[in-house]
């Protein structure tokens, strides 16, 4: 076990497939010398050379759809997004050529792309820099959608996604880059927990709160909280957005009867409805209360001063949480 | 564990960097205004560059070119009737660009890799894909027709432009490979205003990619001219982004055969890229949905009448003495026959199975995708016994 930020995870977990896997290539803006801005990719040009670590010219779709030409060709194409909202130009590439192509072809051609995505806010970027885009891609059939919470998963899902045949976007919390945890970099890929499978990160029995990447440490912060006033939070960290574990999810809100959902991503269409839906139909005899969605806002990402506000914190949960248990909340006498 | 099948060691530039290659002078375009070798008339061109590289073909092979034109036209015809019929969807016609077509096609090795769009039918007859494969997709029985890596040839692209990098990639991982294959990209007039074909254009030249660029310029894009799309010719954009261009009469088989060698070469001694303007002019519709007469003259297509494909090999082939009534007929039995199995094959093409929804949507299994698979079979079998019989 070696104690490593966020960013030094991944960056390890790219390590081990460059070298596992010569068919690994990682392409991105400024990911060479620079090692991304986010240094994610440090060292990895050096040591792989520009062959394997490819510093692209400034274009987004052409870096997909480049990797599309790769895989046809029988490469695994890792591909860096340097941010959130500048994935919209490879749109395209990724929504009609990366997710269809399996299907089009008839399983003939396979595309073992990953897409690296480091989103969400709480880094006081201006604009386009602080997104939260994942509902568009696990909206969309075809492909996987991932995000991570803490390094070992961060370490262990980049591998299972490059090993995987069917394209994953891995959504990297950009804001919990520098958090650090400890990691095994011996963990056996074959007997790892499956990077489809959420995992119960704290155990409960009043409430089930389910969320992902970002917001997984505020949520089991909140669980801690709740726990101080008798209450007694589960928290299910999805690490799989497409498909979602909805059995481990449903299992939990079986034994708790209530269900809070929060992500940074805008309410109307997002994650948490699908979630709400889901579990209202497959469970809705166990429920006691109405689920609860706590996200940001349906506005444009903020400017910075006002984001705290916009991003789901900790008191903001817990007052889901209680709307969830009918105790009195900052809804408590409004209709709706 | 490092790679040993790479081009070269870790550390190493793999491409030839733009710097410090960044030349002061743009390549250039060669062959003039268009390189022509056999007139509308079917008069053979002497054009000492360009003939070199089509010298090696004999008159057998002359005729197999016309062959393979009349055949392409002839699948064409009767696609365009079984759309007629009922019996396709859709069909988009490759009427008048039967020479860019097969001239291209005609050029590549078996190892090279072509990334086309809907209407280069000819092109995926010339890599060997079936006739009836040609039309599968457009039957409505699968979202397409072939096996990629069977024919080395993509399956056909219909979003504009963005097979353009699939290519780019694909020769890319060529180069990784340190093959000597080249990927080809076909598109049309219309894909050049695409920002995908301007961003692969980009990145062949940065890196210097065998890749070639075909762009069969036939005048329309669905409804829109030509010069909705560029104020200069096509062909000459090509050096704005560092690659080397030549325009050809894309009604010109031989012609085109030349000038797609000379870049398939370039290509494989890592000279990158090369892009090739084929002009030439969609005779008929879009596609089978379309009417063209709400927007183009009619003497605009007697004009490219008079420069037929076929028209002028045919002439050239009666002046060499090589259309011999024997050749003719054996022409006009091999397209009839393949349109006959054409029909045939459409006709008795199996419907698919309603669960085929479902197929291949990922590799491998996927929850959400069972979990409505099952809902929906149960769903189905809830008629059993009436008209899903069999269905399953």
């Amino acid at each position: 076990m070696s104690k490593l930020t966020f960013a030094r995870a991944i960056n390890a977990g790219l390590r081990k497939s460059l070298e596992n896997d010569p068919k690994v290539v990682l392409m991105g803006e400024d990911i060479g010398a620079l090692g991304g801005v986010f240094r994610v990719t440090d060292g990895l040009q050096k040591d792989f050379g520009k062959h394997r670590v490819v510093d692209t010219p400034l274009a987004e779709s052409a870096i997909i759809g480049t990797a599309v030409g790769l895989a046809y060709r029988g490469y695994r194409p890792v591909c860096e997004i340097q941010f959130d909202g500048f994935i919209y130009p490879a749109f395209d590439q990724i929504v009609s050529q990366v997710a269809k192509m399996h299907y089009r072809t008839q399983g003939r051609v396979k595309m073992p792309i990953t897409i690296r995505v480091p989103f969400g806010g709480g880094i006081g970027s201006p604009e386009h820099h602080s997104e939260s885009p994942e509902a568009y891609f696990t909206h969309t059939s075809g492909l996987r959608v991932i995000s991570v919470s803490n390094p070992q998963d961060a370490y262990t899902m980049i591998q299972q996604a490059i090993a995987s045949d069917d394209p994953v976007l891995y959504f990297e919390p950009k804001r919990r880059y520098h958090d650090k945890g400890e990691v095994d970099e011996t963990a056996d890929l074959s007997t790892a927990l499956s990077m489809e499978k959420a995992r119960v990160v704290t155990p409960g029995s009043d409430v089930t709160l389910v969320t992902y990447g970002p917001l997984v440490k505020t949520a089991n912060d909140a669980a801690m909280a709740a726990a101080d006033e008798g209450v007694s939070v589960e928290v299910i960290d999805l690490r799989s957005l497409a498909p979602i574990d909805f059995q481990a999810v449903e299992a939990s809100v079986r034994k708790t009867g209530r269900l809070v959902i929060t992500h940074e991503a805008a309410q109307s269409g997002g994650l948490g409805a699908e979630i709400a839906a889901s579990i209202t139909e497959r469970c809705f005899n166990y429920l006691e209360s109405a689920p609860v969605r706590i996200t940001g806002f349906d506005i444009p990402y903020p400017y910075s001063k006002l984001e705290m506000h916009h991003l789901p914190d900790l008191d903001r949960i817990l007052d889901g949480v209680d709307r969830a248990l009918g105790r009195g909340n900052s809804l408590s006498g409004l209709e709706g | 564990m490092r790679s040993t099948v790479l081009t070269d060691e870790p550390g190493q530039d793999a491409y030839k960097a733009p710097n410090p290659g960044i030349s002061a002078a743009s390549p250039r375009r060669t062959g003039g205004d268009l390189v022509q070798l056999i007139s509308p008339e079917g008069e053979r061109i002497s054009h000492p560059e360009f003939d070199l590289w089509v010298s090696d073909v004999t008159d057998e092979q002359l005729c197999s070119l016309y062959e393979d034109m009349m055949v392409i036209r002839r699948i064409d015809a009767e696609a365009t009737a079984l759309q007629r019929q009922g019996e396709l969807a859709l069909w988009p016609p490759l009427l008048g660009q039967e020479a860019s077509q097969i001239g291209a096609g005609r050029a590549l090795r078996d190892d090279d890799f072509v990334f086309p769009s809907y209407r280069d039918n000819g092109v995926a007859y010339c890599r060997g894909v079936e006739p009836t494969d040609l039309v599968r997709a457009w039957r409505g029985n699968a979202s397409s027709g072939w096996d990629p890596y069977r024919h080395n040839i993509a399956t056909q692209q219909i979003i504009i432009g963005s097979q353009s990098l699939h290519a780019t990639g694909y020769a890319m991982g060529i180069q990784h490979d340190g093959a000597d294959s080249v990927a080809v990209a076909l598109f049309g007039d219309g894909a050049t205003s695409e920002g995908d074909v301007n961003e692969a254009m980009v990145f062949a030249a940065s890196f210097q990619v065998p890749v070639v660029f075909i762009c069969q310029n036939n005048h329309w894009a669905i409804s829109e001219p030509v010069r909705i799309q560029s104020h200069i010719q096509i062909a000459d954009r090509a050096s704005g982004f560092g690659i080397p261009s030549m325009r050809v009469d894309g009604n010109d088989v031989l012609a085109v055969l030349a000038v797609t060698r000379i870049a398939l070469d370039r290509a494989r001694k890592g000279g990158g890229p090369t892009f090739i303007e084929a002009v030439t002019y969609r005779m008929g519709p879009h596609t089978t949905a379309d009417d063209p007469t709400r927007y183009r003259d009619a003497n605009e297509l007697e004009d490219w009448a008079a420069k037929d494909p076929i028209a002028r090999l045919k002439a050239l082939l009666r002046t060499k003495g090589l259309l011999t009534e024997e050749v003719e007929a054996k022409t006009q039995a091999k397209a009839d026959e393949v349109a006959r199995n054409l029909r045939a094959g459409v006709i008795n093409m199996p419907d698919p199975a309603p669960l085929d929804l479902f197929k291949h949507v990922y590799s491998t299994p996927n929850s959400w995708i069972e979990r409505q698979k099952d809902h929906y079979s149960r769903y189905l079998e809830s008629f059993s016994g009436s008209t899903q019989e069999g269905a399953l």
